[in-house]
């Protein structure tokens, strides 16, 4: 293995920095190009926010593929797999399996009963005003966690990729980051965001397709003598097995128990998700695009399994662990080991877009939120037009970009890669079970929703601040103080449950019935697709 | 009218109740939930069972199956199975018992049916 270790020498990875920004560079061009063609016909509020609804299920499908990956799932759990084995692997099926949730309980009836965004569903029967705000509340705040995590992400990936270690440099390499972020969502619209994520989500299938098949022919194709030599390297023989992460403590084990339920029942509730749905003009097409992404999506994850004990095989987790960039560097270090200065730079700059894509989905999103719920619907009254709304909109992705960009350096080099795994608790606690219970629970009320919403949000962001991510241990975000009364640093398990239960208190002891002609309304609309806004024609 | 989710002219004269309590309605109504309901809790509960096992049966996942391939990893592949399959399932399920009902019901009250892109194929014009 002494050859090995030899073969990957990091050193070595900042010659190829060129080649990198060059690709990179490459893969802006193409995209700008594609951003200022889709931008033509970006003239209603149905253009701006959800392209016209004109897109396919299969091209949706992998937008959403192109949304999710993120550089948490690629960079993350590649790295998770090669430093703690087995249990690296038990996230990305917690990322898979929730996509179920999506398929069965939301996709179509959200199709069918929405416009642009969660609260046009959520506000569907119950009382505007009230649930529309709590709705964008909730939307902001996970956009924002997981726009947070994706911008001090990029600081830290630049560290690796480009060779950059000074705090100004990667703040430099933020800004680029975030205004070119800010040009295509402001140009492009939901049609630009959403090639930019098809086209990223290509390139990072395809680059991990052609790294897994490398790293499986370096083995004969035999799963069983890759995971020996994962075992040979490390030389412990628990990376094929559950615990080496998560198996340390009681605690560690319920807090992984806490992280899965707020995987599965947060996915189908993230708001930048569920925004994508309405770029297709059908529920069936809403129904082709989840489709699509359990396919790619699985299939992504299928690749992850090799790469993370490949690159435990032919790098070695303690290369990785002293690598810049720690972690995350697992994939990047096993495309340099497989096929020098190209492939390392492809994966770079695949990673790069990867970041880029997820933003501005985020970014989009959010705008959309402010602009359609908070200021269309509460501050004007629904008398703003569409031109304004759509105005207003593009003033708040110019807020938020710049937000992001501030935030992503302000963060570059803390730890907040909780804020993932705390975007996912949010989604899970504050929307689900109000999409849940509207969708199908007759007796819902708008107490109900509200009481819910915030107890879910509120309590998800209480339990994380007095929780060890962000006090008192060793990788605490504020090392110096300590106030984590609460054990575990994943709240879903005791936010998410008392979400639904308050969802059903605020309910029964609600003393407003809620119009039954809108929930009869809303039901026949989401299961027949009744009235649903189609494509619009150009 | 609190809701401005919808294009007013297609639908906005439509007794929903009414449509709503239709044998018709109520059939479809009870097709959807007794499918994603009880597919909701079946892998919702096999996904808490395998994460539960990973968690405190470390000795029954570790159980070598077949070279380096154990319990644990040949059960999480099985959990990529029944996603797709599931998947699968749901899909064929809608399109013979969902589809044709949500169709009809939907021809009815808008009085012109949609092509696979959701244009206009007869009736109202927009």
């Amino acid at each position: 293995m002494i050859g090995i270790a030899t073969a990957v020498d990091v050193a070595d990875l900042k010659e190829t920095t060129l080649l990198n920004m060059g690709i990179f560079g490459l893969f802006v061009a193409v995209t700008m190009v594609i951003v200022l063609r889709a931008s033509r016909n970006n003239k209603t509020a149905a253009d701006y926010y959800a392209a016209g609804r004109s897109f396919t299920g299969s091209q949706n499908g992998t937008a959403i593929a192109g949304d999710y990956l993120s550089a948490a799932s690629f960079l993350g759990i590649t790295g998770a797999i090669a430093i703690n084995g087995y249990d690296g692997f038990m996230y990305s099926i917690g990322f898979l399996v929730a996509w179920l949730v999506a398929l069965l309980l939301v996709a179509e009836l959200l199709r069918n009963t929405g416009k642009f965004t969660m609260a046009d569903v959520l506000s569907f029967r119950l009382k505007q005003r009230p649930v529309r705000i709590a709705a964008a509340i909730s939307t902001l705040a996970v956009c924002f966690f997981y726009l947070l995590a994706q911008m001090a992400g990029a600081g830290s990936l630049i560290s690796l990729l480009l060779g950059i270690s000074d705090w100004g440099g990667q703040a430099l390499i933020i800004i680029v980051v975030g205004a070119l972020m800010i040009m295509y969502v402001l140009i492009g619209g939901m049609k630009g965001t959403t090639w930019v994520q098809i086209i990223k989500a290509i390139l990072l299938i395809a680059g991990a397709a052609v790294m897994t098949f490398w790293v499986l022919a370096i083995y004969g194709f035999n799963l069983s003598s890759l995971l020996g030599a994962a075992v040979e390297t490390s030389g412990n023989p628990a990376v094929l097995n559950p615990g080496l992460q998560y198996g340390k403590t009681e605690t560690s084990k319920l807090d992984f128990m806490s992280l899965g339920l707020a995987l599965v029942l947060g996915t189908a509730a993230l708001p930048h998700v569920l925004m994508r749905f309405y770029t297709v003009p059908t529920a069936k097409e809403a129904r082709k695009s989840v489709v699509w992404s359990i396919w790619l999506i699985g299939l992504f994850y299928l690749f992850t399994l090799v790469l993370g004990y490949g690159a435990a095989a032919l790098v070695g987790a303690d290369t990785i662990k002293s690598a810049p960039g720690g972690v995350n560097s697992a994939a990047p270090l096993l495309a340099f080991y497989l096929g020098g200065p190209l492939l390392l730079g492809f994966i770079s700059a695949v990673a790069f877009a990867t970041i880029l894509a997820v933003v501005a989905g985020l970014t989009i999103t959010a705008a959309a939120s402010f602009a359609h719920d908070i200021y269309a619907s509460v501050i004007s009254k629904g008398k703003a037009d569409a031109d304004t709304e759509v105005k207003v909109a593009r003033r708040t992705v110019v807020v938020i970009g710049v937000l992001a960009i501030l935030g992503g350096i302000f963060a570059n080099g803390q730890n907040v890669a909780f804020l993932v795994a705390l975007a996912f608790a949010v989604a899970a606690s504050a929307n689900l079970p109000t999409i849940v219970y509207s969708l199908f629970w007759r007796r819902f009320t708008t107490q109900g929703a509200v009481w819910s919403m915030y107890g879910g949000l509120g309590s998800a962001i209480i339990l994380i601040i007095f929780s060890p991510v962000v006090s008192g241990g060793a990788t605490s975000m504020i090392k110096d103080a300590n106030f984590a009364l609460f054990p575990l640093s994943n709240p879903g398990i005791v936010s998410i449950p008392l979400a639904f239960l308050l969802g059903w208190l605020g309910t029964i002891l609600d003393k407003n019935r809620e119009d039954s002609a809108k929930q009869a309304e809303m039901e026949v609309r989401s299961l027949t697709g009744v009235g649903a806004e189609k494509a619009v024609d150009h | 009218m609190g809701n401005d989710a919808q294009t007013p002219d297609a639908a906005a004269s439509v007794d929903f109740e009414q449509v709503q309590s239709t044998a018709r309605f109520q059939e479809l109504r009870k097709r959807h939930r007794s499918f994603v309901f009880p597919m909701a809790a079946v892998f919702l509960l096999w996904y808490f069972a395998y994460v539960l096992l990973a968690d405190y049966a470390v000795d029954f996942m570790s159980t070598k199956v077949w070279g380096n391939i154990n319990v644990g990893l040949i059960l999480g592949l099985l959990q990529f199975i029944s996603t797709f399959a599931i998947t699968g399932w749901y899909v064929s399920y809608s399109n013979r018992k969902l589809d044709p009902i949500a169709a009809e019901i939907r021809h009815e009250i808008e009085g012109h049916e949609f092509d696979k892109d959701g244009n206009i194929v007869t009736g109202v014009t927009k």
